[in-house]
This record gives structure tokens, sequence and C-alpha cells, in this order.
């Protein structure tokens, strides 16, 4: 049952763009097409998961004061596998994401999932942890991104196989751009919060704030304590 | 039930105690009664452009008004005019040929992302109609800057569409400033064709007589006051003297600038939006002085692209006007300084 939990916990209650807006500057920047979206959530769970597990394993191995630092050569390590592996089988669209990919490193998600998850729990729930927040990770992407090709270039293409034509000629520019973004992101994250509100006021209640976005559940200004 | 021989009950509030009888819904109205001579000189040069624009804009500002205020289950607004006023200086801020339907989505922009997601009229950062043109003219470029007459309204007309078509002055000036040619000289019949709007441009923005004549009505009915467009249009005046007079040969003459474009009716009805400039007299020279020397840069710095640069002018103010108020606030009577 944890198991299960752990794994839903990323794709909607705590969705690391939608309810806790960790990671956004790939969000903003590689949501101009749905095919770069999923080429950085693909690329940002596998990460997430493989350094989710090597640090679950060296979970009592790492000492405190340094374990940011390790956290970083771990999550630097799988990077560097990622960013070899598209340049050499998806070499477009290793350029179109360009710089976003070595930058996965510095990713709060990912930092983040280290921290909170699997520097505390055994293997097998942090790959659960990793796998749903990569997941809802990637879908959110997803969703942004149909949003701005769909309304800026017209047309949704993945990888030349699935298109979907849509309003050729009537396109509006900005949503590709980065202004397009912050109106994107900010619309659905704002219909998302207003489903939240309906949901918890159908059941008399108040939507609850994600625990990550509570300090208790943070221990990176405890510092060396 | 008020008790026998006890005296009448008053209100007690504090002040103010006098109140002119004021309104949003009769500032709204004074300004669409300043914006109507300009409206007819657009009727009279765009013929039935004007009227499909500014038709399609204040219609949708008004739907789009409406069904936003539904679905926040707020107060209806539309009564307060606000929408209209929207409506049709987006509309004075297309030209003639655009698609009716980039007019229908820059109106719907305007209303659900520029006004209403901020909390409406009030609360808005930047002024709707504005944001609108400047997300058109990104979005839209090729259709934003297209000048004649649209192919609807010219087969109506039957081939009668006197409007000139090709480049604006403000393009051509720009087009020398960049390619470092020199100025082309502009005849004073040209002159006399900017001062009455029978030129290339915007809708409204063309006749600057009928847009000094709604500026006129503006400040007589105090609402608004002279400081902004009095600082807007003397430092663009200063400025290109000044450039005028240092290379008279790369620069535009002084009332070129401004007569073409976007000026008049960005100083008269843009940068005195009540709830996007500031609000102390001090703070309302400092804006227009800003508005004035950003579309200056604009106009006549050969790396940039827009030959136009009174709605980002206006805008890049608009989003320093809280700045601009915090710095200017008055002092409180009985305060030291």
């Amino acid at each position: 049952m944890k198991l299960f939990t752990d794994f839903t916990r990323g794709l909607f209650r705590e969705n690391p763009i939608f309810r806790l807006l960790l990671g956004m500057c790939p969000t903003l920047a590689v949501t101009t097409s749905l095919e770069n979206a999923l080429g950085m959530g693909l690329a940002s769970t596998f990460v997430l998961v493989c350094s989710n597990v090597v640090i679950s394993l060296l979970r009592n191995v790492i000492p405190s004061a340094v374990r940011i630092p390790c956290f970083i050569v771990v999550i630097a390590t799988f990077v560097t596998v990622v960013d070899l592996l598209m340049q050499a089988y998806a070499p477009a669209l290793a350029a179109s994401l360009g710089i976003f990919i070595p930058l996965i490193v510095v990713n709060c998600i990912i930092l983040g999932r280290a921290e909170a998850f699997a520097s505390k729990n055994p293997v097998i729930y942090s790959i659960a942890d990793g796998i749903g927040m990569g997941i809802g990770f990637t879908v959110a992407l997803a969703i942004i991104a149909s949003m701005r090709e769909f309304l800026g270039a017209g047309s949704i293409t993945v990888w030349g196989d699935i298109a979907l034509k849509g309003i050729h000629n009537k396109t509006m520019v900005l949503f590709v751009l980065p202004a397009g973004g912050f109106i994107s992101l900010g619309l659905i994250i704002g219909f998302i919060n207003h489903i939240q509100a309906l949901a918890a006021r159908a059941k008399g209640g108040v939507a609850p704030l994600p625990l990550e976005m509570d300090c208790r559940h943070c221990n990176i200004c405890k510092f060396g304590k | 039930m008020k008790p026998e021989n006890q005296p009448e009950l008053y209100i007690i509030s504090s002040s103010p105690h006098t109140h002119e009888g004021s309104s949003v819904e009769r500032i709204m109205l004074d300004v669409l009664i300043a914006l109507a001579p300009a409206f007819a000189a657009s009727l009279y040069f765009f013929k039935l452009d004007a009227l499909r624009l500014t038709g399609t804009c204040v219609a949708t500002c008004l739907i789009a008004e409406w069904l936003c205020r539904k679905a926040m289950k707020r107060e209806s607004s539309i009564r307060d005019l606000s929408a209209v006023v929207t409506g049709v200086l987006l509309a004075f801020n297309l030209p003639p040929s655009l698609p009716t339907w980039m007019a229908v989505a820059g109106s719907l922009f305007a209303i659900t992302i520029c006004k209403q997601i901020f909390g409406g009229l009030g609360y808005n950062v930047f002024n709707p109609a504005l944001a609108a043109r400047a997300f058109m003219l990104i979005s839209f470029t090729g259709a934003m800057t297209h000048w004649s007459s649209s192919d609807w309204a010219a087969s109506l007309a039957s081939g009668a569409a006197d409007a000139a078509t090709g480049a604006t002055p403000l393009g051509l000036i720009k087009e020398a400033v960049k390619t470092g040619a020199s100025i082309p000289h502009f005849s004073t019949a040209t002159i006399m064709k900017l001062a009455s709007g029978n030129i290339n441009g915007c809708l409204g923005e063309t006749s600057a007589l009928a847009l000094l004549l709604g500026g006129a009505y503006l400040l007589y009915r105090k609402v608004i006051t002279w400081h902004i467009p009095t600082a807007y249009i003397g430092t663009v005046f200063i400025y290109a003297c000044i450039l005028h007079m240092v290379s008279p040969a790369t620069s535009a003459l002084p009332h070129m600038h401004l007569l073409s474009g976007g000026l008049i009716i960005g100083a008269f009805f843009m940068a005195t939006d009540m709830v996007t400039s500031p609000v102390t007299k001090k703070g309302m020279l400092i804006f227009g002085v800003g508005c004035g020397i950003i579309t200056m840069l604009i106009r006549t710095v050969k790396t940039g692209s827009y030959p136009e640069g009174v709605s980002f002018a206006i805008l890049l103010m608009n989003a320093i006007t809280p700045l601009i108020n915090r710095g200017c606030r008055n002092r409180v009577f009985g305060t030291k300084s």
C-alpha cells in the first residue's frame, strides 16, 4: 500500500510542476513543442529513478554534513549518461534541447526527491517515488507543451509520426515565445487549483497545500546541525 | 421601526463629505465621446474596415467581460463601459486590413488575460488595449504591419478605396535610419495629410486633429490632467529637435515625429489611463518623460526593428508605475517631509 501511495504521489497530489512548482526553468524553456517536452520528461525520469536508487542505497553511508555534494555527484553521473546517449542516438532532439540536458543536474525535482525521499527510504519505495514523480513531470510538461504548440505553431507533431492538424494559418506566435510560456503555465496552474478547490469544497473542506511546500518537511536550512 | 418622538438617524462617515458626482460610467462615457471625432475620421478614411474592426472588438470585449465575470461569480461589470473603451481603443490600434478573427483573438486577450485575471477594472497592471496590441504585434507581425484597406472593404467599395497603400512615414524613416541613407523628404502636403489623417496607419491614430479635439474634451471634462500628455509630447519634441540639430541629414523633422504614428492617441488616451498611470502630479510628469524617451529610443535607434515605439513605451512605463507612485508620495498633512 505504501508502495502504491509513493507511486501516485507524484502523479497528481504532489505533481512536481503543478503542485510543488519545482523545475520551473526547464518547464518554461523546453515546452515550446510536445517533442521537446517528452524528450525532456523522459530524460529527467531516467535520471530521477537512477539517482533515487543509488542515493537510497548509499543513504547510510553518506555523511549528513556533505550530503548535497554527494547527491550532485550521483545526479551528474546519470545526466552525463543521458546526455551522451541522446547525442549518440537522438542528435536532433539533443540539439533542440541544448543546454537544458546538462542543466538537469540542477533540476530542483531531482535534488528535491533525493533530499526529501530517497535519502530516508529503502530502495523499492525510492524507485516507486522516482517513477511516479517522473511520469508526473513528463505529463505536466506534455500538457503545457501541447497547449503552446497547438496555439503557437498551429499543429502538434511528434517525431513526424503522430501529427494533429490544427488551426494551420491561425497561429499565435506569442505562445511559443517565453511570454507565452508564463501565460500558459499560469493559466493551467490556475485551472488545476480551481478544480482542486471545487473538489475540496464538495467534500466540505479547503484544498490543502502540498506537504513539501511547508518548511517542516525540508531540512536544507538546518545544514550542519 | 423607528420609535416615535425620536430624532431621525443620520449616517455618520469619515471625510470626504462632498462628492462631485463623477462615476466610472461617466468617465468612460466621456472617453467614448472624446474618441468620437477620431472614429468619425477613421470611418471617413477607412470606410467599412473601421466599422468592421471597431464593431468586432467592442462586441468581443463585452462578451468576454460578461463571461469572465460570470465564470468568476462576480458582479457583472459590463455596465461601467470600460470594456467598450478597451474595445474601441484596441480597434483604433489595428491596421485596417486585419482579418476579423485576429481582432477577436486580440480582444479576448485584452479582457481575459490582461484585465479580468488580475481582478478586473482597477487591478490591471497594464493597459489592456495596449497589452493586446503588443500581443498581436508579436503574434501576427505580418498582418499587423500591412497598411492598406482589406480586400473585403475594397470589393464592397468596388475599387473606390482611396486610402494609400505602402509604407507608413515612420516605416520609411526607420528604413532610412537602419540603412544609413538620408531621411526622405516629406512635403507640406504629406504633413497636412498627417494632420487630417488621410495616411497609412492604424484605424484611429492617423487623424491628429480629431484626436486633439478629443483630448481637449477630456481636459475640459477633467477626466485627464495636462501632465502626462504635455510631458510625453514635449519630451518627444525636444528629443527630436536635439536629434535634428545634431544631424539634420539622418533624422526626421520634429513635427514628423509628433504627427505620425500613435503618439497623439497614446499620449491622450493610453498613457493617461487612470488605473495604470501614477497618481501624483510629479509622478505623472516622470511617467510622461519616460514614455517620451523610450518612444524616441525605439523610433530612432538603429539596432531596433520596430518603426514605432509608443505602445511598448507606455507598457514599460506601466510596469514601473508602482515604483513611481512609491517614490512620489505626497507629504501627509502635518508630518515632516
